[in-house]
């Protein structure tokens, strides 16, 4: 493997491939996205909101799809398909055909012109046929790449050689009818396969009327009817009438968990998707009954169940557990449903609107391309990979990550696309970068000594905003602002064109800072201080008012008084950018070793995918042993070794020249920030010692939950899961023969005080069931249990246990299965079980053998110091709390800091994996680097002014700020000051400001708000 | 005084935790008084007295300081110094013979959006049962 390319190709551009580009862009390694539709994006922009957190789903990945297109070491390829990949892993030459786009986008500005003159309608694929488009035309609105193409299967000159319309209209004469189809050749040193899943297609499956009946729409057709920039604007009606529909049903498992059309696996999103909808759909109409028809509700990720109950108590979303058997429609066009609940009663409701919550299936084509790229796929036809090596396909070299092998959510997808890039790092050649690899300097324009020239920009986010606030009266306003020169109301300020139009503007109006009112700073104000920064403007001459989060959200109905705070908070920010000045951003030097707290299972994977791309990793374990956990796992579903792999991890570990393992030690203290860490920690002898490292990685796992429930401190024949998988293991089972094991779900779990669902004890539990099976033990099995979440292809093995005659017994919190003692006195006497049986509708009673329980998982203890150490959060149940939800699941909002395993949440072996390896992947991508920019915000001291008083000295919690002896006055250290700016308020002098807010600054504020009226003088 | 009189309330807020708050309101849909005006500070520690009383002085009704709750500073100790300061800039207010009941400080952490919406709206109450600020009819020289 001479030839180690530093190159990656990755296909298909949903949200795992813009991640996994990402992150490989950030470690320096060149990137070629191919991506089969016209734009990037993937599943995502399709989405109105993601759960748990309803975050507008366009919002959250726009800043990343943009990032995406404008990183110097990233080339996309729209329209583009992989062939054929040849040679061998660390030199792989990949043939890759680029379709034609008939439209060259150096010329193409995205005015749009061409698709308003085309005459061609044709259905609209992203709006899932709800809409028209045109055969020329961008895929959706914030498309990445902004230029438009043609479909050729559907342009009239391409296919009948009249027309031509398009070339006409077009101002730039961008179009190009003889554009042809391209084959380039890629040499890579690894491939990442990212091309997703398709929704599943009912549309063969005659029972639920599909097609037939204009009023049943599948889940992904109503979240484009419920999205703000769908083609019903929000406004939800029915197809046949155009009313808003009264009562909505929502159907789950259509097209998963279904034996009979090879469909037995769980597709592990659709139940979040419809709780999520109905709730939805209950804020845009209050008074709407939704109801979600269901087998079991598999909310099991992290706050999901908290979501669930807040759709079911907050938002009155009634949950029904039945079986649909018929839908009939009836003449007004209303749907009929008949259903029969679990005891056999069968009932009749009229609903106006029916969802199919469709599961997912392997995109079509993937057999072909597997075939092409030699790689195997599992049953299902998705891609084959092991519990061990999640992200690993069949071809070495060939990486997997997104719902391509197996269904996943959004968080999840990006978890194994930084799991899939430390994958393939291993195949190239990786040094330590600066900065400015490949970026192109742009030079920044001086504005000193110039007048301020402010340009506002007032964004509508499709209705988001100007739904409520009037945006043009707004931009209006603005124009008469003091130092305005320009303001416009903008679309999506965010998207690629509106920032190309800021670009535009700043050069056509000589513009030296700049104001946008949309949403938060929070998420976008580092998008529009790059955009200002790319047409030369220093990017902190850049202000946001926040009118969206803080505005047109917070007072839905009363647009008149919305509309006035806006134009204040545009007034303010505008108020403020009068007085920005350039700031400046120093490097901080990034030291390249790694701490990594906690020597299990995630802790030891993520060390080896640091110390394997080179660098030195401290592995600090509260235990006289690695392994944590897993060291009580025995079995696995599939029938892998888990006690064998784990033997393999910690002999690498132990044996790799880049890890330094402390057993037996805990961490004192962590100072430091990021790239320049400092801990103290305790080692096995008892003696103090001292650590330098640039980033951290908490991976401090979980405990069983210590119950004392279910008399499980009374008798030795009720055990937790844990007990139990040893016993299978040792074959060490209580006296007399096992003939009646009940197992007890959710002991500990989604109740008061632990309002989560544990999520693996589900498998496990039935892992461990037919692990006794298999033992020849012909022992009955029962189950108690709330909801069965045996999601993904672990559905399969609980069908295939409920085959085998193992009984199941739902039970509700208020009605708990009852244990006692049958011998009272005997503490090895066998135990009665009282079960209540929602089917017969009367108690079952069994005397067991054994009681197994399904404990929950508690985070440690230990969590909350460290929290504190790094000043990281902890959500209300103790488990850390990630940057975002959805798209940071693995970084904190404190640069450097990074977590995975079960101090994430609970989650199984290969999520563990999988999530150890991402927080490796973005440990790298600061490791990676020499140093990084410091933020520009941070105090200074005017000297002159100065009277060396030292009370900035002590408010500072830095150390950042002390008087300098020999001159008398303050000096901070801007490489420690964090910009809090509390020395500033505490100087009596007015010698020390904080850049970026300075008193200057901040008296503009005020000054805008001013109020006019005055009357008197006193 | 009109009946409709909306109260102005400046509101300080600190970028970790009260103004993420807000955020999150917002995201949460929760509908709160429109008389809450935003401002965002680094650390609610970065609010010199100087400028609660310009803002008071600037004909604000009410002006409210967000910070991170005590012991959850972002910046480890800042909301301490808050907290001692604003308790001084309260007595001042009194000394002076202003109304220091418009001036109100609270900890809002980043997931309290709740708890943003309910401050928002009962300090807007109080506020306009105070009335409108003696300083948008006359100013203090």
């Amino acid at each position: 493997m001479k030839n180690k390319k530093n190159t990656v190709l990755v296909l298909g551009a949903g949200i795992a491939g813009i991640q996994a580009s990402l992150d490989l862009a950030e470690m320096g390694v060149e990137v070629h996205l191919i991506e089969g539709t016209p734009t990037i994006g993937g599943r995502m922009p399709q989405l109105d909101k993601t759960f748990p957190t309803n975050d507008c789903s366009m919002c959250i990945l726009s800043p990343k799809m943009s990032e995406c297109a404008r990183h110097p070491l990233i080339t996309i390829h729209i329209k583009s398909t992989l062939e054929e990949i040849s040679g061998e892993p660390g030199a792989f030459t990949c043939r890759v055909i680029e379709q034609a786009k008939y439209v060259d986008p150096v010329k193409c500005v995205s005015c749009g012109l061409c698709e308003a003159k085309c005459p061609v309608k044709i259905d609209d694929e992203f709006d899932v046929g709800l809409r028209k488009t045109k055969a020329i035309s961008r895929y959706f609105l914030q498309s990445i790449p902004s230029e438009y193409t043609i479909n050729p299967s559907h342009c009239l000159y391409l296919t009948k050689g009249v027309c031509k319309l398009c070339e006409k209209v077009c101002p730039t004469g961008a179009i190009n009818y003889d554009d042809k189809d391209r084959e380039i050749e890629i040499s890579a040193g690894a491939v990442i396969l990212a091309t997703g899943i398709d929704p599943f297609n009912p549309l063969g499956f005659g029972q639920y009327g599909y097609h037939r009946y204009p009023n049943v729409v599948t889940s992904l057709e109503f979240e484009r009817m419920l999205s703000a920039s769908g083609p019903l604007g929000g406004h939800v009606v029915r197809a046949s009438d155009d009313k808003p529909p009264k009562k909505i049903a929502f159907l789950q498992c259509i097209g998963s968990r279904d034996e009979g059309i090879d469909r037995n696996y769980c597709s592990s999103a659709c139940c979040m998707f419809a709780i999520k909808q109905s709730i939805i759909a209950k804020e845009h109409s209050k008074d709407l009954d939704a109801s979600i028809f269901y087998m079991d509700i598999r909310a099991f990720g992290k706050d999901f169940d908290k979501y669930y109950d807040k759709a079911e108590n907050h938002y009155g979303v009634k949950f029904k557990r039945s079986k649909i058997a018929d839908i009939v429609e009836l003449p007004d066009g209303s749907l009929d449903l008949k259903y029969t609940f679990e005891n056999g009663d069968i009932q009749h409701e009229v609903f106006d609107l029916v969802v199919l919550s469709i599961g997912l299936q392997p995109r079509t084509g993937s057999r072909k391309l597997a075939d092409k790229l030699d790689i195997r796929l599992n049953k299902f036809g998705f891609c084959h990979s092991d519990t061990f090596t999640p992200q690993e396909t069949t071809r070495q070299g060939v990486f997997v990550c997104g719902a391509m092998n197996n269904p996943k959510d959004i968080p999840e997808s990006v978890v194994s696309a930084s799991g899939a890039v430390a994958g393939a790092v291993k195949f190239l050649n990786l040094g330590r970068h600066d900065i400015s690899t490949g970026e192109e300097e742009i030079i920044e324009k001086d504005v000193s000594g110039e007048r301020p020239r402010v340009g506002v920009f007032v964004c509508h986010c499709g209705i988001n905003i100007a739904g409520v606030v009037d945006v043009k009266n707004v931009a209006e306003m603005a124009k008469d602002l003091k130092n305005v020169e320009h303001s416009e109301d903008v679309m999506y300020a965010c998207s690629t064109d509106c920032l190309e139009l800021i670009k535009e503007r700043i050069e056509e109006h000589g513009l030296n800072r700049v104001v946008v009112a949309a949403c938060t700073p929070r998420t976008h104000e580092p998008l529009f201080r790059d955009t200002i920064s790319g047409a030369g403007l220093n990017p902190y001459l850049f202000e946001m008012a926040n009118i969206r989060d803080q505005c047109s959200w917070a007072h839905m109905n009363e647009p008149e008084l919305a509309t006035e705070k806006s134009k204040d908070l545009v007034e303010m920010a505008v108020g403020k950018a009068r007085n920005l000045t350039p700031l400046k951003r120093l490097p901080i030097a990034i030291d390249p070793e790694a701490l990594v707290v906690g020597g299990g299972l995630a802790g030891m994977t993520c060390a080896l995918a640091i110390a394997d791309a080179g660098h030195q990793v401290f592995m600090v374990e509260k235990e006289s042993s690695l392994g944590g956990n897993m060291k009580d796992i025995f079995f696995n579903l599939d029938g892998s070794d888990p006690q064998q792999f784990l033997a393999e991890t910690i002999r690498k570990v132990e044996d790799h020249p880049e890890i330094r393992v402390f057993l037996n030690s805990t961490i004192e203290d962590i100072a430091g920030y990021v790239g320049n860490f400092r801990t103290m920690f305790t080692n096995g002898s008892g003696q103090q010692e001292e650590l330098t490292h640039g980033v951290v990685v908490v991976a401090t796992g979980g405990s069983e939950h210590k119950t004392t429930e279910y008399l499980y401190d009374e008798s030795s024949r009720v055990i937790t899961q844990k007990e139990f998988e040893r016993m299978l293991q040792e074959e060490k089972f209580p006296p007399g023969k096992l003939r009646e094991v009940v197992f007890v779900q959710c002991v500990g779990s989604r109740e008061e005080g632990r309002m989560y669902c544990s999520r693996v004890c589900c498998s496990k539990a039935v892992k461990n069931a037919r692990q006794l099976q298999s033992k020849k033990s012909r022992a009955n099995i029962y189950f108690a249990y709330r909801d069965i979440r045996t999601y993904g292809f672990s559905e399969q093995y609980y069908s295939e246990l409920r085959n085998s005659g193992a009984l199941f017994f739902r039970y509700t919190p208020d009605n708990k299965p009852e244990v006692e003692k049958v011998h009272p006195d005997d503490p090895e006497s066998r135990v009665r079980v009282t079960l209540f049986d929602p089917v017969l509708e009367k108690d079952v009673v069994i005397e067991a053998d054994l009681v197994v329980l399904a404990t929950a998982i508690d985070p440690p203890e230990e969590n909350l110091k460290l929290a504190k150490m790094l000043k990281i959060p902890l959500n209300s149940d103790g488990l850390f709390l990630e940057a975002h939800v959805k798209l940071r699941p693995v970084d904190f909002a404190t640069d450097g800091i990074f977590v995975c395993g079960l101090a994430h949440s609970p989650k199984d072996m290969s999520e563990s994996i999988a999530q150890a390896k991402a927080a490796g992947s973005r440990a790298l991508t600061f490791l990676k680097k020499n140093s990084i920019l410091a933020e520009g915000t941070i105090a200074e001291v005017r000297t002159d002014r100065c009277s060396g008083c030292g009370y900035c000295e002590d408010v500072c919690a830095y150390a950042a700020i002390e008087i300098d002896p020999e001159e008398g006055v303050a000096v901070i250290n801007d490489a420690l000051c964090k910009g809090c700016g509390a020395c500033v308020a505490s100087c009596r002098c007015g010698a020390l400001d904080l850049r970026g807010f300075t008193n200057e600054q901040l008296f503009s504020v005020f000054d805008a708000l001013e109020i006019d009226a005055v009357e008197g003088i006193v | 005084m009109n009946k409709e009189f909306t109260p102005r309330i400046t509101s300080f807020l600190c970028k970790w935790c009260s103004y993420t708050g807000a955020d999150l309101a917002g995201t949460s849909r929760l509908q709160y008084s429109t008389s809450i005006i935003p401002l965002q500070v680094m650390c609610s520690s970065r609010v010199d007295p100087v400028f609660l009383l310009k803002a008071y002085l600037s004909g604000s009704d009410g002006v409210l300081m967000g910070g991170c709750h005590p012991g959850d500073c972002h910046y480890e100790t800042g909301n301490y110094h808050t907290r001692r300061r604003f308790a001084l800039v309260k007595e001042v207010f009194d000394s002076l013979g202003l109304e220091s009941a418009r001036l109100k400080l609270s900890w809002i952490s980043a997931s309290e959006g709740p708890k943003f919406a309910r401050v928002a709206n009962e300090y807007t109450e109080e506020i306009r049962k105070l009335g409108e600020n003696p300083t948008r009819k006359s100013i203090f020289l």
